[in-house]
């Protein structure tokens, strides 16, 4: 059915036709462009969003305190509300779905950081053991913070990979000695994370050691923790729970704007991931519109070039042509230009999205535009069979009418 | 070669109804040169296209080379007209888009034979027909007479039994009318049974019967040519 002399008769017609040909091909072309660009900006955009909360935890709630702004109880507003390894005790057992949870105390001023001669300014954070998952640091050498740190109130230290090549070059750092505002640190890992450069010029603490280290006392900075696999209504209520324990606690209002800000990333993940799936559905709906206009436009420029060619196909006939062998040539034709066409559109798409993966600046809110193969597939797929059912229903009229009628059309 | 047996055509449209052919009866032997004549709407037209299987008729019967061609479908039509006819139009119906010697050998595409067998049999016709030299114009390159010959090389590529040409030589002056007529008598030598559907006398002229037409009716199936 297939052979050379088909593809003689086709490849004939269609340079006949160049016109014809081009914009048959042309629409299609179009469309499944148009598609794919579309399919792979929405991805594109899926990704940036995503890349933006790479590092740290999306299921977590974030405990900040802050200054009561409203009078309560008589008490005066202006009041500073300072959180204590109580309230995290508080909030550790006594709020329920509480998955991996840690405080943070801020060490006052620069802090300096000596290794034998280097001496450099990092940024130092005292932390529990569970602070490892709500960051997503990974460790590389050695091991992070454990209970028994915190309780023995160790004086131990994990450094990020810039701190150790700052300090320690290429010397092995683990089991040495460093000296943090002047008290020595013994480092026991070194770690990683995806959150940047800043990141990594960082040095974790046990919390415990630096309150008393410090002058620290029982105060912490903020509150962090995991929710596990809560659903959203739960963390929800979380975080009302927490925010209420607290403004017991030390007495401010729960409707205080200032007092305790309870920022859980789980409702603000899910508020970005409806905009990115509004997002996409918008996307899928416009590409599927260009779609349907090159759908119609292969039909319409097929049913014209079943017309224009009536006496073509007359001729044909009164030379021994059968209906199915008419029929199979304008078939043939259709699906040779829809999907050449097609995966001219479909590769110049692709290219477009590569090139724009390649041209966007780093970290924007547009990453990696891809377009699922599949989808774009199946897109050329049902403009193949669009061209088909277009030509079918008019090569069929024409390959039945008697050559009489098709030989006297002009 | 063929026989119609009270052969009748009406052409329907919109609610009236055309009596194209009345009660025809015809008689061709194979080997024959036959030319058929009458005025415009005698019904020549819709005869010759009944003739070569490319309308249907109404009732009465039409036996060619021995079968009876009734009721074809689409695709029996097209393989006997591949086997039996071939055609020469008045506006002689050459794809524009293919080349003499492609437009030649496109009924032997339609039978199945080889690429390399089409082209040959194609030039060897177009080399009766005088215009081997131009197996490689297209037919907006050729003058009227020459692409009448092309057609005729086209008829006669596939070894039909019966040639049919309508009025091929309405669109060509009287010089070139003379050589398309020729041309189909030397056709006609070599054993090809020729019906010209004609309303010029000259042409008639040289078939060896004429059958008339008249309102659809055989006027007179052995007429004889008036003197110029």
């Amino acid at each position: 059915m297939l052979d050379l002399d088909t593809w003689q008769e086709i490849v004939d017609t269609i340079r006949a036709n160049k016109l014809r040909s081009f914009l048959t091909g042309f629409s299609v072309a179009w469309g499944i462009f148009m598609l794919i660009v579309l399919l792979g900006s929405g991805v594109g955009l899926g990704h940036g969003v995503e890349y933006q909360f790479r590092d740290d935890a999306v299921n977590s709630i974030w405990v900040f305190p802050g200054q009561t702004s409203v009078p309560y109880k008589g008490l005066q507003p202006g009041r500073r509300v300072q959180l204590t390894n109580e309230d995290h005790d508080d909030v550790a057992s006594g709020v329920e779905g509480v998955e991996h949870i840690s405080s943070r105390y801020f060490i006052r001023g620069s802090v300096q950081v000596r290794y034998r001669n280097e001496t450099s300014t990092f940024n130092v954070r005292a932390v529990h053991p569970d602070h490892l998952y709500l960051e997503k640091t990974i460790v590389v050498d050695g091991r992070f913070l454990n209970p028994l740190d915190v309780r023995d109130l160790r004086k131990v230290a994990v450094i990020g990979t810039r701190v150790r090549d700052a300090l320690f070059k290429a010397e092995p750092p683990v089991g040495k000695l460093i000296e943090v505002n002047g008290v020595a640190f013994q480092v026991v890992g070194v770690f990683s994370d995806e959150g940047g450069e800043r990141e990594l010029e960082r040095i974790y603490v046990p919390i415990s050691t630096a309150q008393r280290a410090f002058g620290g006392a029982n105060r912490i900075g903020q509150i962090m923790m995991t929710t596990g696999d809560a659903t959203l209504d739960r963390t929800t209520a979380m975080a009302d729970e927490i925010h209420q324990r607290l403004a017991n606690r030390h007495t401010f209002s729960v409707d205080d704007p200032r007092a305790l800000e309870v920022e859980n990333n789980n409702e603000q993940f899910a508020r970005i991931n409806g905009i990115i799936r509004g997002i996409r559905i918008f996307v899928w709906i416009v590409g599927l519109g260009t779609l349907l206009a090159g759908i119609v436009g292969v039909s319409n420029i097929m049913l014209i070039a079943v017309r224009e060619r009536t006496r073509e196909i007359g001729v044909r006939k009164a030379l021994g042509a059968t209906p199915r062998s008419i029929v199979l040539l304008i078939l043939q034709e259709s699906i040779l230009i829809t999907s050449i066409a097609g995966y001219a559109g479909l590769v110049l798409g692709v290219g477009v999205l590569e090139l724009a993966a390649r041209k966007l600046p780093e970290g924007s809110y547009f990453r990696n535009p891809e377009v699922d193969l599949g989808v774009a597939l199946q897109a050329m797929a049902l403009l193949i069979v669009a061209g088909l059912a277009a030509g079918f229903v008019p090569a069929r009229r024409a390959a039945a009418v008697r050559p009489v009628e098709a030989l006297r059309s002009e | 070669m063929l026989s119609l047996e009270k052969i009748d055509k009406s052409y329907v449209t919109g609610r009236n109804r055309l009596h194209v052919l009345k009660s025809v009866d015809l008689e061709i032997e194979a080997g024959e040169m036959v030319s058929v004549m009458g005025a415009s709407g005698s019904g020549k037209s819709t005869l010759m296209n009944i003739l070569g299987l490319l309308d249907n008729y109404d009732s009465g019967s039409y036996r060619l080379d021995g079968q009876l061609m009734k009721d074809l479908s689409e695709t029996r039509a097209a393989v006997l007209r591949r086997q039996l006819i071939g055609f020469v139009f008045q506006s002689f119906n050459l794809i524009p888009f293919k080349t003499a010697a492609e437009n030649v050998a496109l009924p032997l595409y339609y039978q199945g034979l080889g690429r390399r067998r089409r082209q040959a049999a194609a030039l060897e016709y177009l080399e009766r027909v005088g215009l081997r030299a131009w197996e490689a114009h297209r037919p907006s390159e050729m003058s009227g007479g020459q692409q009448q010959r092309v057609a005729i090389a086209r008829a006669l590529v596939a070894r039909p039994k019966l040639l049919l040409a309508d009025e091929p030589t309405g669109a060509l002056d009287s010089e070139t009318s003379h050589e398309i007529m020729r041309l189909l008598q030397q056709v006609n030598s070599e054993g090809v049974t020729v019906l010209v559907v004609t309303h010029e006398r000259d042409v008639a002229a040289m078939t060896r019967r004429v059958i008339r037409l008249k309102d659809g009716r055989v006027e007179d199936a052995h007429a004889r040519l008036p003197d110029a």
